[in-house]
């Protein structure tokens, strides 16, 4: 290494590199330089020069230069923070993050050799059981990329049993979800349709519904809560209708919501997706996330899932149970161009931290989260709707974690979220909600607003006397 | 030998554990006046929305909890516990000051949608990072979105349809063509992309056969994907003719990073031809596997393709020293994942980059291609055991030996070398891949190993190989010293005792019903 030392010892990490101990390989091997072993390496395309990377840093060095970037951030423990959108700020058990970083389970791949893996196995497993009873399905997958992916492979899968050629996903949708969706369909010349909604209530519009859905359709999504925070209550309408037609019916959901809100698997879904995030993994600017992915008990169904399943066993005598991957044969490393899915890599270890995640909050602790994230989701529509010139939220219809909020008559035209959003965050250090106004805009210069159980009454309360006093100054 | 013992706790499953009110956690409180003010906000819920039933999850208190993990992670073998040979894998050493950085504040509570400037140090990160790969891959434009090796060969291969879509060319550029040794992964994205896959056969030497490319070839080849070194742990050493074949054919040449560990600093992909590369960043870089994920798969594109890369890319105002998400790329396919990529996978791999710096990659790459080598040389010694392709060429970091011999004269499979080298105390290599290699065990040392270890793997191996021949059944009876002995994985896949969640196992209670 280049730190004007000499070379008295090897890199931490590649013990092999002392010269004494190549030598003595290379001697073993029968060469004389390591450059033999890249031989076979047409000479035109051996690298001349050294990669143009920075000098190396010492652990110490490395310590300081990232930490010191990433000083450089503001995250919602520097300031209140109202986003939400598809990536959840919510309080983590430390038992959660001390789990996934026992090395055994973080230092370890796919389980291919079950025996010497039962810890992640039985993992999976627990992970893959606690989403089913969240979601009241039979079967889940240990897990997808994200929400997005998990929603694409869905709908796939749909096409795979019905050989139907459209699908049927609401207006309100969140657009990064929607522009996947739309990227993993494209090679199937799959129609995306979308369903209109109600001006006053943000539902799904079963007649709209009723116009699109036929003997062509494959599947009909639906988000609860939806992008826009509102609860879609025609549940039970939207699933007959999908049924009716012989479609499958997808549902999306933030888990966080299901120790209130009715599970899918009680309304008919076919398919469950949704992101597991908020199931104590962090924000991580956005990554990793984890697709959730459950279905019903139906072999026609199980047998086109993507990704890994893990499933009890016994040991082949017969005495002790055990787990093990199951139904690898619709795997790509079996199955090859005709596997369900490629994915190989997925996030398990994601997966395993819900799993710590709803171990560690249980039954009632989903019911008391979801009721907290209510409470104070409630309180702070309640605050911002008393600001004069504020709408919130747009739709007359229960919400959860999150809600739309208005601005059009606040006053100045050509006032925007932007604009507002920006004096919010330089002068009273609140950053606001996602900035809707382009995505929707016939809902008129609004924003996502969310609140979780982190949000305290404190953090509202600035957001609210931040809001009247940026509107009242700009009158 | 010295033998292993794993830890085997008879751990139940987490539903039979705890008991009734016990809990794991306390959850942030919610202010009285909020609970005053609002109400009863469940009651507003409708009825066709609220859950009657609360869900049936366990009932533990924090010390359970962390128990029954910590018992469970003990039945479990990392690259942290020992040797861990799993070929294709890259099962290198993870960096624990990596894992540190990657636990900052700074990051974790970082949302994708907050205002730029409150985001700058990610940003800057992102970005450095992305110049790295582009440098390391000498690609024009690195993606750093695709969230694991097959999410970036899926991106690859829709780019390549975009790219023939811009030139009106998609509705003939239909097949895709992929070698016979070629990763599962690659066949699958493919197929996915709405391709008919084409697989052409290797040669003797375990390559790219050029007769079978160039008769594969023709105008409706929309591209070949290629792992080089391949997955036999061999160059392809006529990548030139095979670039030139490809291109001449009006096809796209994929790079499969799965091995770029062997090159890095060596050889770039840009450089042999490659118009798309992904990077496997928790193989090549040091990530931790996690149990099968999180990782990173970036994709590192010529000047051509960029323009269709997803959007957002990270993007620097040089002038202004400000980074920024750049959403003008009218072109781009769209998306193919929420936010940006798995960016605390990213940091990590940026920091490793930072702690070996150019000279230290590329010793990495010669290192794991050294210990490679050594392995063969060593294990070529050992009876039952062969290395097919490619007589007297070094492999890179890898090398697929056969047991075919073995299995011919004991009856004893790879299966059972891998599973008896678990009592060993070490991981088994990769089994039954590459495809075009009977009995397969796929070797990939890595460079975090050092040279008593892999003797010591040696050792292992030439001890199996004596049990076969003298007693072959304690061989295909293995493993004995891990937490389970052999399972019945027929059993576990089998419509009538299939138990895939806790709810099904109650359902059909096949598995209790099967146990004496």
């Amino acid at each position: 290494m280049k730190n004007n030392l000499p070379k008295t010892h090897t890199h931490p990490y590649i013990p092999n590199a002392m010269p004494k101990t190549k030598q003595e390989m290379m001697h073993q091997i029968g060469i004389e330089s390591i450059d033999e072993l890249y031989a076979d390496v047409p000479k035109r395309f051996q690298l001349r020069h050294e990669l143009k990377l920075p000098e190396p840093l010492s652990e110490h060095e490395l310590r300081t230069h990232v930490q010191g970037l990433l000083g450089k951030n503001k995250t919602w423990r520097d300031m209140p923070v109202f986003l939400g959108a598809g990536c959840w700020p919510h309080f983590t058990p430390a038992a959660v993050d001390s789990i996934v970083q026992r090395s055994e389970f973080l230092t370890s791949y796919t389980p291919y050799q079950p025996e010497i893996s039962q810890g992640i196995l039985q993992a999976m497993f627990e992970y893959q059981s606690m989403i089913c009873e969240l979601t009241a399905m039979d079967v889940a997958n240990s897990s997808m990329y994200d929400w997005a992916s998990a929603l694409g492979e869905a709908v796939r899968m749909t096409v795979r049993i019905n050989s139907r050629s459209e699908v049927v996903v609401p207006k309100i949708i969140h657009p990064e979800r929607y522009a996947a969706l739309r990227t993993y369909v494209e090679p199937l010349k799959l129609q995306v349709k979308t369903a209109g909604y109600s001006k006053d209530t943000g539902l799904l519009n079963p007649e709209s519904l009723k116009d699109l859905v036929s003997e062509k359709t494959a599947a009909v999504y639906i988000e609860n809560p939806s992008y826009l925070g509102f609860v879609e209550t025609q549940v039970d309408e939207v699933g007959k209708i999908t049924h009716d037609s012989g479609a499958m019916f997808i549902v999306g959901v933030d888990p966080t919501s299901l120790g209130v809100l009715k599970p899918p698997g009680e309304y008919g879904a076919d398919i469950v997706v949704g992101e597991g995030q908020p199931l104590g993994n962090h924000l991580n600017y956005g990554g990793p996330l984890l697709g959730l992915f459950a279905c019903r008990d139906e072999m026609g169904l199980i047998r086109q899932m993507p990704g890994r399943v893990v499933g009890m066993t016994t040991t082949l005598k017969g005495d002790k149970t055990g787990f093990c991957m199951a139904l690898q044969t619709r795997e790509q490393h079996i199955r090859r161009e005709r596997a369900t899915s490629n994915i190989c890599t997925n996030e398990a270890l994601c997966a395993v931290a819900s799993a710590v995640y709803l171990a560690s909050l249980g039954p009632q602790g989903m019911r008391e989260l979801g009721e907290a994230i209510m409470l104070k989701t409630q309180y702070a529509v309640q605050q911002l709707a008393g600001i004069k010139g504020v709408k919130a939220p747009v739709f007359e219809a229960p919400h959860f974690k999150e809600f739309t909020v208005n601005f059009d008559k606040a006053g100045r035209s050509g006032r925007t979220v932007r604009a507002l959003h920006r004096t919010l965050l330089k002068q009273y250090g609140v950053h606001g909600g996602k900035d809707v106004s382009k995505e929707f805009p016939e809902l008129g210069q609004t924003a996502l607003y969310c609140v979780t159980e982190v949000h305290s009454k404190q953090d509202i309360d600035k957001l609210a006397t931040a809001l009247r006093r940026v509107l009242r100054k700009k009158r | 030998m010295t033998m292993f013992k794993q830890a085997s706790w008879d751990e139940q499953v987490i539903f039979k554990l705890g008991g009734k009110d016990r809990r794991g956690c306390t959850l942030p409180s919610t202010e009285t006046e909020i609970v005053k003010q609002v109400g009863n906000v469940l009651e507003k819920l409708p009825n066709s929305m609220k859950r009657t039933s609360l869900p049936n999850l366990p009932e533990l208190s924090e010390v359970e909890v962390v128990r029954h993990f910590t018992r469970l992670s003990q039945m479990n073998y990392g690259v942290d516990s020992g040797f861990y040979p799993l070929g294709s894998c890259t099962m290198k050493y993870n960096p624990r000051i990596d894992e540190l950085l990657a636990g900052s504040a700074g990051l974790n509570e970082l949302h994708p949608y907050q205002d730029e400037s409150t985001v700058q140090g990610t940003l800057e990160i992102l970005y450095t990072l992305s110049r790295w790969l582009a440098e390391i891959t000498g690609t024009y434009e690195v993606c750093l979105q695709p969230s694991a090796g097959a999410h970036g060969e899926l991106l690859g291969a829709l780019l390549m349809r975009a790219c023939h879509k811009f030139n009106s060319d998609v509705e003939n550029r239909t097949e895709l063509i992929v070698p016979d040794s070629a990763h599962g992964t690659n066949p699958a994205s493919g197929t996915i992309a709405g391709f008919n896959v084409v697989i052409v056969p290797s040669n003797r030497n375990g390559c790219v056969d050029l007769k079978a490319l160039k008769s594969a070839v023709s105008e409706r080849t929309a591209g070949l994907m290629l792992t080089n070194p391949n997955t036999l742990g061999i160059f392809e050493e006529d990548i030139a003719e095979i670039a030139e074949i490809v291109h001449k054919a009006g096809g796209l040449l994929y790079y499969d990073g799965a091995n770029l560990n062997a090159i890095t600093g060596k050889v770039r992909p840009g450089d042999m031809g490659f118009d798309i590369v992904h990077i496997n960043i928790h193989k090549t870089f040091g990530t931790p596997h996690g149990g099968g994920g999180p990782g990173a798969g970036p994709i590192g594109v010529s000047k051509e393709l960029a323009r269709f890369l997803p959007v957002p890319q990270i993007a620097c105002d040089q002038k202004r020293r400000r980074y920024y998400l750049d959403y003008n790329m009218p072109e781009s396919i769209g998306k193919i994942r929420g936010f940006y990529g798995n960016v605390a996978v990213l940091l990590r791999a940026y920091a490793y980059i930072l702690s070996l710096g150019a000279e230290g990659l590329e010793e990495a790459a010669e290192i794991s291609v050294l210990n490679a080598n050594y392995l063969v040389k060593r294990l070529k010694e050992i009876r039952g055991l062969e290395l097919p392709y490619a007589e007297g060429r070094p492999r890179k970091h890898e090398c697929v030996f056969s047991a075919k011999p073995m299995y011919k004269e004991t009856g004893v499979r790879a299966l059972d070398v891998a599973k008896r080298i678990l009592d060993y105390g070490m991981h088994s290599p990769t089994t039954y891949f590459p495809l075009i290699v009977d009995e397969a065990l796929m070797i990939e040392p890595t460079e975090s190993v050092e040279k008593e270890e892999l003797d010591r793997f040696v050792d292992a191996l030439k001890t199996i190989s004596d049990e076969a021949y003298s007693n072959p059944d304690l061989v295909k009876q293995a493993p004995y010293n891990v937490a389970v002995t052999r399972l019945d994985e027929v059993k576990a896949s089998h419509p009538k005792t299939m138990a895939l969640s806790w709810r099904m196992y109650q359902k059909r209670n096949v598995i209790k019903d099967a146990i004496p």
